[in-house]
């Protein structure tokens, strides 16, 4: 565990994110990754309301001000939150994190570091692992307009876990990572960077928690999802952070050739959240399905802002979100599929439904297409509007309270993304907090 | 794949039909604001029309705000940065003013228009033609039953000047000079176009028609356009636009606002066929009362680029707004088309439905926006829009921007992108068609409900202009 100086200090702090990244003198290239992460950050503006990369986006509430890293929790604190991170009870291991601490680290079956697998702390991989972190930490470029973020998150990067299966191993069971705030006004930079080998198979999930519900903080979480040849990974991530988060999250997934990739992203927590996810198809029979999912409450703003490259040709992408909204809350979604000129024989998917259940909710949707061959199937779809009165109507006739009956619909519309987890107790888990957040509103 | 000298025939039948707006006269103008934009221009212009001294001040305030603002190009193509306003003359003129009968058009004038068909058209069954050549009317004519009905069609010049009791009111209005940079541009320059007011109940049975023609090379054209509908009145209005084929970029940036009572309906049909170094940046906006209906009919056929989003702001309860619109890109063109609907009341619908094509370098976009507020209910909107890629490269966008609140509000849209398949071309090949000619009808087949929409001379034209499009495209 690292030592953290005691004195308060913000996250734009140079003299702490330069003493912080010293820390890792013996490991060059990251600390020099590091401080390119620092120099990119000083370099760029916050977004503006311009920015058509943030369009119906509050940029004027963007603010990193008042936050900062926090010291490691008490053994008592870790224990608590470790306890209350066990989720999943077939976990092929769990990796527990606290304010950017590791508190647990995963233990695996003997079986599988006998066959190669590697699930790790981000800082122990950096330290054992140099080549296999610098072919894939960070490598694509941030496409979606959270530049800024990533590039914070780069500084302070630190917390995160490594998981690696090699070539031709396939782990059925799910390798679980849980990531909590606890300090108010905490500052965390979790990183999940996944590597599956040839025909490797995997499956993760990702919990974002925050130890109290009303919790301050600033995540600014990313991920480098890279499944190779034939390869399957299929990933859950959940945002819960607490009610008062601000949240940016910068994905990057990557398919080589026939691999399979599937991804369900759950949001529930923030007062902001924002999620950008790029995906790459570079190899013919690559296969990649996004699903999101949300409840969105009070005065809630998710950001979806997804990207389907299609570089390789005969390639297919599939992706469906849908958001529930409640209060005065807000969704936007943002997507887009690129084909690029030679990549013929692209199947290429894009559905956006979302359900508002308030008149003071807004719901704002930008399905994109940019297509540049001929030989395509490509198509999206969006859609915004009401419960049905009719089903409605059928459910209060038989004595169902009106709220009761909204929920009951507003939750049978959320069912199609739930199926896709393909694991039960994390689906009922995801489920669960959807409830919750419906009984909250 | 088509004979040698079927691919010969077709390629002269092409050649010799694409030429139909190209040639060009001797310039010799009367009036001629020369090269650049400065306030003097503006003066310039306002002075040789002799307008009252409000249009000169309307004119000169959007000029700062055309200065004023960047260049969309965060958004929009990086082709803009091409345009230069300094080589560019924003005001010729012959002098004339719009003249009654036929006959009384100069003879080099008359040649041009005759070369596009206008005369036949009008002895069909147009109700009154008004054709514009550079910045001014030259030839103006109604059918006397409806100036007797208190139709009015003239020129800007002339509603202001004549009418200002009835065009004052809503002039810059619904497109506000600081609307975007290209609206300012027009806003300062304006010179030609059609002011139009139906009075109240009147419905014109036969469409109105304009003729727009750009005939001076590096020549700005900025025709505004204003049609009234009064309540419960009705009228169509058409437009088509050419330009001869000039070696430097020629701009065109129109704006065209539509104010529909109470119960009214208008219905704005274009077909713009600039040659392939026009920059067309137009405007336009419709404006719906209660129970009034504003429907854009757009096809975009030439021109180097186009953007346009013709929109429909529907302010009052019941309106409804349409915009049905054909995009069709071709080598070096980018037609960057699409539809804006803005529901401003309860009970409104919108509809938009949008195809384009592009063929061989071609690229076509479609921009979209559907706002619905807050505080409105039962406001629903219907969006689709399908692309058809022809060739390898060919390319298609697809921009929308949805949003939406309030109560028992919906909304949905649906894109679509494919190609003709192989198949169908193969059955109709087998039938004895020629691969261009299997194309034109596949891709007809793809507008064909669009076009039944249209005025009949116009859905002719179009399928027409699509089959000579398609022809060149295969093989």
């Amino acid at each position: 565990m690292t030592a953290v100086a005691p004195a308060p200090a913000g996250v734009l702090d140079a003299a702490r994110q330069s003493a912080e990244t010293g820390q890792f003198r013996a490991q060059d290239w990251f600390a020099v990754l590091r401080q390119q992460g620092w120099h990119t950050f000083q370099s760029l503006p916050l977004p503006h309301r311009d920015d058509e990369k943030w369009r119906f986006s509050d940029t004027r509430s963007l603010s990193l001000d008042g936050y900062a890293p926090a010291p490691a929790p008490t053994a008592a604190q870790a224990a608590d939150l470790i306890a209350r991170s066990r989720l999943i009870s077939d976990a092929a291991g769990l990796i527990v994190h606290v304010d950017g601490h590791c508190v647990l680290k995963p233990t695996l079956a003997p079986e599988l570091i006998a066959q190669g697998v590697v699930f790790e702390s981000l800082e122990d991989a950096v330290r054992a692992r140099p080549a296999l972190l610098q072919a894939h930490l960070l490598k694509h470029p941030v496409t979606l307009g959270g530049d800024k973020f990533a590039a914070l998150h780069r500084a302070w990067l630190r917390a995160g876990y490594v998981l690696h299966v090699p070539k031709g191993v396939e782990v059925k069971q799910p390798f679980v990572s849980v990531t909590w705030t606890l300090t108010e006004g905490v500052a965390v930079f979790p990183h999940a960077l996944v590597i599956a080998g040839e025909r490797a198979q995997a499956t993760l999930h990702d919990f974002h928690l925050a130890a109290r519900p009303d919790q301050r903080a600033l995540a600014i979480s990313a991920a480098d999802i890279h499944a190779g040849p034939g390869a399957q990974v299929h990933r859950l991530a959940v945002q819960a952070w607490g009610a008062a988060t601000q949240s940016f999250q910068v994905d990057n997934t990557c398919g080589e050739r026939d691999a399979l990739i599937s991804s369900v992203n759950a949001a529930v927590g923030s007062r902001r959240a924002r999620l950008e996810n790029t995906v790459r198809l570079d190899g013919a029979g690559a296969d990649v399905r996004l699903y999101g999912i949300s409840v969105a409450a009070g005065e809630q703003e998710f950001d979806q802002r997804t990207l389907q490259v299609h570089t390789a040709g005969q390639a297919k992408s599939d992706l469906l979100f849908k958001n529930a909204l409640l209060g005065k809350a807000r969704t936007i979604f943002s997507g887009l599929i690129k084909v690029a000129p030679d990549a013929q024989r692209t199947d290429a998917y894009q559905t956006n439904r979302n359900l508002l259940l308030s008149p003071d909710a807004e719901a704002d949707s930008l399905p994109g297409l940019e297509i540049e061959a001929n030989d395509v199937k490509c198509s999206h779809g969006a859609t915004t509007g009401q419960v049905s009165p009719e089903e409605l109507f059928y459910l209060r006739a038989r004595g169902i309270p009106l709220a009761a009956a909204q929920e009951l619909l507003a939750q049978g519309f959320l069912e199609e993304v739930l199926a896709k987890v393909g694991h039960d107790e994390a689906a009922e888990a995801v489920r669960g907090m959807l409830r919750e957040k419906f009984h909250q509103a | 794949m088509a004979e040698p000298d079927q691919e010969e025939a077709q390629r002269a039948a092409i050649e010799v039909d694409r030429s139909k707006g190209d040639f060009k006269y001797e310039e010799n103008y009367a009036f001629d604001a020369g090269v650049g934009l400065t306030p003097a221009t503006v003066d310039y212009i306002a002075k040789v029309k002799g307008e009252e001294e409000w249009i000169r001040e309307f004119r000169q305030k959007a000029l700062k705000i055309f200065e004023s603002l960047p260049m969309p190009t965060h958004w929009a193509t990086a082709d803009l940065d091409n345009i230069r306003f300094d080589d560019i003359r924003y005001y010729l003129s012959k002098g004339q003013k719009p003249v009654r009968t036929w006959e009384e058009v100069p003879d080099d004038v008359k040649q041009t228009f005759e070369r596009l068909g206008i005369p036949e058209s009008e002895r069909k069954f147009l109700a009154g033609v008004e054709a514009q050549f550079d910045s001014e009317a030259v030839y103006s004519r109604m059918k006397d039953e409806l100036e007797k009905l208190g139709v009015i069609f003239c020129g800007p010049t002339e509603g202001l000047r004549d009418h200002p009791e009835i065009f004052r009111k809503y002039f810059g209005k619904v497109i506000p000079a600081g609307d975007n940079k290209f609206a300012a541009l027009n806003s300062a320059v304006f010179s030609g176009g059609s002011f139009i007011y139906v009075p109240k109940g009147v419905k014109v049975a036969q469409p109105l028609q304009a003729y727009f023609r750009i005939n001076a090379e590096n020549f700005g054209q900025f025709e505004r356009t204003l049609i009234i509908a009064d309540e419960g009145a009705e009228v169509t209005y058409m437009e088509g636009c050419t330009a001869p084929k000039f070696e430097t970029a020629t701009l065109h940036s129109a704006v065209v606002e539509l104010v529909a009572l109470k119960g009214a309906k208008i219905q704005y049909v274009t077909v713009q066929n600039w040659s392939a170094n026009v920059f067309n940046l137009v405007t336009k906006r419709g404006m719906a009362e209660e129970d009034a209906e504003v429907r854009w009919i757009d096809c975009n056929i030439g021109s180097r680029l186009t953007m346009k989003y013709p929109g429909v702001i529907l302010r009052g309860k019941r309106a409804r707004g349409e915009v049905l619109s054909i995009a069709l890109a071709n080598d070096g063109q980018h037609q960057d088309t699409g539809a804006k609907m803005i529901h401003a009341a309860d009970d409104t619908t919108s509809n938009i439905i949008a195809k384009s094509i592009s063929v061989g370098a071609g690229r076509s976009t479609y921009r979209g926006l559907v706002h619905i507020p807050k505080t409105l209910q039962n406001c629903r909107n219907n969006t689709e829009c399908d692309a058809l890629l022809i060739n390898e490269h060919s390319r298609t966008d697809t921009y929308p921007a949805i949003s939406v609140r309030g109560r028992k509000n919906s909304v949905q849209h649906e894109a679509s992108v494919s190609k003709v398949s192989a198949e169908q071309i193969f059955y109709m090949m087998q039938r004895g068609l020629s691969e261009g000619e299997a194309m034109s009808l596949a891709v007809n087949g793809f507008v064909n409900d669009l076009v039944k929409e249209f005025p009949m001379e116009y859905s002719v034209e179009l399928k027409r202009l699509i089959e000579l499009q398609m022809e060149g495209s295969v093989g």
